[in-house]
């Protein structure tokens, strides 16, 4: 039954419209070899963001950010939990895979590509879409669909005004997030059972919601390769998953993309995969979760409506069957 | 014949023994970690989502003991050493220890032995009705595992009630199969195992369904 939606044609046709990451960073690496960095820059569409480009910071390396008001004020799970627990299929399906194989992804320089139905495409240097100078710690509480939490002081900035810089048509009304395909450090694509590269989607409400978050560090340094450096979306009132690690490619499009697990399993990931513990999901209760990374053996917690966010984002799906619709 | 001598006086007296530690190892070995976490909260023996790991642990370490009692009917009769068939009934019932421990530790450290999440389990979640069905069918022939049961049912009927053992197995392979979000790894490698033991079995009574004529004629 899986195998009939991995196939699903439609998925297929969308997968190889998108120009492979690893070809325009080689043709911007070809470019700049050439001496042509003014082309490079035309190419990049750099003129459309007024900003002065600040330095990536290197993954792990220590990262300043002022505090948010979105922050809770549960114990922070610890760092190492964070970094040593995660869940990256591309790097193995075992928790402790990522932070083994990981660090071989060589996330320096980084590239964003945007394309689909916006006024700026094109591939965009890390830099020039994230201000360093302009990062926020939001402590959130990440809920995994496996029943476990982590409370997590990520680092980065809001999505909202992020995907408005890069102009999207007034048709757009989704963002498609691709993860990095990188075929050498990524131990993991062989296994298949997911689509690669990895899918997530946003609406665009949902996207401009102040909650969505472009993450570039997490407990004050710049984010690991297991925990999706050098950029990631973090959605916390939705499932994990629904946070795309390692953006390569930000698509905008106006029709609902699809998405990784949605795909594998409709029946138990749907699109919006909002946290909701009145769904009785196919695989795992959702009613409570497991406290992870807190110390002490099974700290237990009941989940709650959009994983606490109620007040910040009921209003997006009013009307909505969200048991139907899940 | 030094050799089977030293075989002779191993299914003798060692056989028993060691197989009786080699199966309480992994619960010493789970005891112990466990010991270190509810001892240390920042212990790291277990992990960093104890609970999952135990759930793992034990489930692993059943079904494994489980096909390993199905493997000691094809090494006797590829060997021809009969004894072995001596360590059978505590293979087989050190699986449904562990299996127990697993549907226990479940109940008590995920569901806080709330029934009606139970209940709701079996309904809607399949692999977790397989694991339940697989571990009742174990029941009856954990009861039935003593001497003075096989005298009081008969070999045949005995015999008949223990081929329970196929349809469980498959069960519990099932429900390691699809507890998993994506099927890859050791429940693989737990089905591939399976599915060789059986079609032995299978190879055997066919090979002797068509020997069988052939020797009436």
């Amino acid at each position: 039954m899986e195998l009939k939606f991995r196939r699903n044609a439609e998925y297929q046709d969308l997968v190889s419209e998108v120009t492979p990451h690893e070809t325009y960073i080689r043709r911007r690496e070809l470019l700049a070899a050439a001496g042509l960095g003014g082309a490079a820059a035309m190419l990049g569409g750099l003129p459309a963001l007024a900003q002065t480009p600040s330095a990536q910071v290197a993954a792990g390396a220590a990262m300043a950010a002022r505090k948010s008001a979105y922050t809770i004020a549960d114990q922070r799970a610890a760092e190492q939990d964070f970094n040593e627990y995660c869940n990256f299929y591309e790097f193995g399906l075992n928790k402790d895979d990522p932070a083994r194989h990981a660090g071989k992804m060589d996330v320096s320089n980084w590239k964003v590509t945007v394309e689909g139905e916006t006024d700026a495409p094109g591939t965009y240097d890390l830099r020039d879409l994230i201000d360093y100078s302009q990062l926020e710690e939001r402590v959130y509480r990440h809920r995994c669909v496996e029943r476990w939490s982590m409370v997590v002081p990520w680092i980065g900035v809001p999505m909202g005004p992020v995907l408005a810089k890069l102009k999207p048509k007034s048709t757009a009304k989704y963002a498609q997030f691709l993860t990095h395909i990188d075929r050498s450090a990524m131990v993991g694509l062989a296994y298949g059972g997911l689509d690669w590269p990895y899918s997530e989607a946003l609406h665009l409400n949902e996207a401009k919601n102040d909650l969505a978050f472009f993450a570039v560090g997490a407990y004050g340094k710049a984010l690991k390769q297991q925990n999706g450096a050098p950029i990631r979306t973090v959605l916390p009132w939705k499932y994990g998953y629904k946070g795309a690690k390692s953006v390569a490619t930000i698509r905008f499009t106006t029709t609902q993309p699809p998405t990784a697990w949605n795909l594998a399993n409709p029946r138990e990931y749907g699109f919006y995969s909002n946290v909701n513990p009145n769904r009785s999901h196919p695989r795992w209760s959702q009613a409570n979760e497991r406290v992870l990374g807190v110390g002490g053996f099974n700290p237990q917690r009941k989940t709650e409506m959009f994983n606490g966010y109620e007040k910040q984002v009921a209003y997006l799906y009013e009307g909505i069957d969200l048991i139907k619709y899940h | 014949m030094a050799h089977s001598a030293l075989l002779r006086t191993f299914g003798k007296t060692w056989m028993k023994p060691l197989t009786l530690v080699a199966l309480i190892a992994p619960f010493a070995f789970i005891a112990w970690q466990l010991f270190q976490v509810l001892s240390d909260p920042l212990s790291d023996a277990m992990g960093t989502d104890p609970v999952a790991y135990i759930h793992q642990f034990l489930g692993d370490t059943a079904i494994r003991i489980l096909l390993i009692t199905l493997a000691i009917s094809p090494i006797r009769d590829i060997t021809g050493w009969a004894p072995i068939a001596l360590i059978r009934r505590r293979i087989g019932l050190a699986a449904f220890f562990y299996a127990g421990l697993h549907m226990i530790a479940y109940l008590w450290l995920d569901r806080g032995w709330d029934l009606g999440l139970l209940w709701e389990d079996m309904v809607v979640r399949t692999y977790i009705m397989l694991g339940m069905a697989s571990l009742v069918l174990m029941v009856p022939l954990a009861v039935t595992s003593n001497n003075s049961m096989i005298r009081r049912l008969g070999r045949r009927a005995w015999d008949r009630l223990h081929w329970l053992i196929y349809p469980l197995a498959i069960l519990a392979v099932a429900h390691n199969l699809l507890m998993v979000k994506i099927i890859y790894g050791d429940p693989l490698i737990h089905a591939a195992i399976l599915a060789l033991l059986l079609g032995w079995r299978v190879a055997r009574w066919v090979i002797g369904k068509l020997r069988a004529p052939a020797a009436a004629a």
